[in-house]
């Protein structure tokens, strides 16, 4: 148990050593481990950024989704009140043109008669012509008394 | 049991075992019974820096291999007792040093594996050594009060420098006469503060020294038993020695820390 000089051998040791672990052993472990330990927190933020981003995405879609279903139902009210409208219209354009249809028809066949009446005087103050020239034989001539004769006939109706 | 060839009494066992393999460093020769300064424990040294190298042979791998992804076995090792001294250190240390967490770590390591030699059968490497012509061996480097004050006193002097350093020579003065007593009682707060400085190293060497000095007689006193009883005590012993030998080393490098955060610290 005497002091002796290996004290100093084990000083000069230690000194080696402790310079040996502060140059090569620490600071590369300090580094490895400081970089994961920020590797962690890295990619702890970013699973947090990414349940968030998750979140409003969903979020996002929800709204859309909602705002498509309103446009839907706009635009299929639009399309009904559209479809409602255009069979109004044809409706009402069906009735005015069978009104047109029936009013020409109506217009033609009284152009008809008129006509057929005007060939019925006409054939009757002929006939009246014919019967009374029949009656006053040869004395009434026709194209001198044709006013008198379509004076009759104007008074047929 | 014993390991030289004439049979031996029990102190002579004792005395063999406490006895260091010693080379005169003035003639240059093997002899077990130099006395003086200029003397060499060869064991002591011889252990003590095979262990430090295989400390550092092993973290140094770690260090040269560490990655910032998944740690696996031996990294995972390192990297325990990496951030349980950084730990340690953050918690007791509060100023700022590159030099304190290695020291730490050094001292905490080197002197577990030092004092874990305590646990290897007190006959094996000394009987084994007599095959290489080897008559002394004292296998536990920490039972050499060279070796723990030689590790203290060079914490001390760091104590000093790392004082001078943070307080200058006039802080460090200061410290010295006008504590606990004022500048009235100059004197006396220096012998009082020279005490209390000059008790640091040689508690913290001889703290030490005597457990494992301690641990390590009661281990050969246990193997002057009989073989069928030696289990009996030594088996509790050892599994108890394990607490020991790393709580000693904890205290050594938790009471180097304080010591260090002590120089670091302005009054």
């Amino acid at each position: 148990m005497n002091i002796n000089a290996t004290l100093l051998g084990q000083a000069i040791t230690f000194a080696i050593f402790v310079w040996f672990t502060m140059k090569y052993v620490w600071p590369p472990m300090m580094q490895a481990m400081q970089e994961r330990q920020k590797r962690i927190s890295d990619g702890l933020a970013a699973a947090d950024r990414g349940a968030r981003a998750l979140n409003e995405a969903r979020e996002e879609s929800e709204k859309l989704l909602k705002e498509a279903r309103e446009q839907a139902q706009e635009i299929l009210s639009a399309a009904n009140r559209q479809a409602n409208e255009a069979v109004e219209n044809a409706k009402t354009q069906a009735r005015e043109e069978g009104e047109r249809i029936v009013n020409s028809a109506k217009a033609e066949i009284q152009t008809e008669i008129t006509r057929a009446r005007d060939a019925l005087k006409q054939e009757v103050g002929t006939l009246a012509i014919a019967g009374a020239a029949k009656i006053l034989s040869r004395e009434v001539d026709g194209k001198a008394h044709a006013d008198i004769i379509d004076d009759l006939a104007g008074r047929i109706q | 049991m014993a390991s030289g060839a004439a049979p031996q009494t029990s102190s002579e066992y004792i005395a063999h075992h406490l006895t260091n393999l010693k080379l005169d460093l003035t003639t240059m020769q093997i002899d077990s019974h130099a006395s003086g300064f200029w003397v060499l424990h060869v064991d002591s040294l011889f252990f003590s820096i095979v262990l430090g190298f295989l400390f550092l042979f092993f973290f140094r791998l770690a260090a040269k291999r560490a990655t910032a992804g998944v740690p696996t076995g031996l990294q995972n090792f390192v990297e325990l007792m990496v951030e349980f001294v950084d730990t340690q250190v953050k918690d007791t240390f509060s100023g700022k040093s590159n030099l304190v967490a290695p020291l730490a770590l050094t001292i905490f390591v080197w002197v577990f594996l030092m004092n874990f030699m305590d646990l290897i059968p007190v006959d094996l490497l000394p009987y084994a050594a007599t095959f290489v012509g080897v008559d002394y061996l004292k296998v536990v480097p920490t039972t050499d009060p060279n070796v723990t004050l030689g590790m203290s006193i060079s914490v001390f002097l760091l104590v000093v420098f790392y004082s001078f350093k943070i307080k200058g020579a006039g802080g460090f003065a200061a410290e010295f006469f006008t504590h606990p007593f004022g500048w009235k009682l100059a004197p006396v707060n220096f012998i009082l503060k020279m005490v209390e400085e000059l008790a640091k190293p040689i508690s913290l060497g001889l703290r030490l020294f005597g457990n494992l000095y301690a641990g390590e007689l009661i281990f050969i006193l246990i193997a002057l038993l009989p073989f069928w009883a030696q289990w009996a005590l030594g088996g509790p012993w050892a599994i108890f020695h394990i607490l020991v030998i790393t709580l000693q080393a904890f205290i050594f490098m938790m009471l180097t820390i304080v010591y260090l955060s002590m120089a670091h610290e302005h009054h």
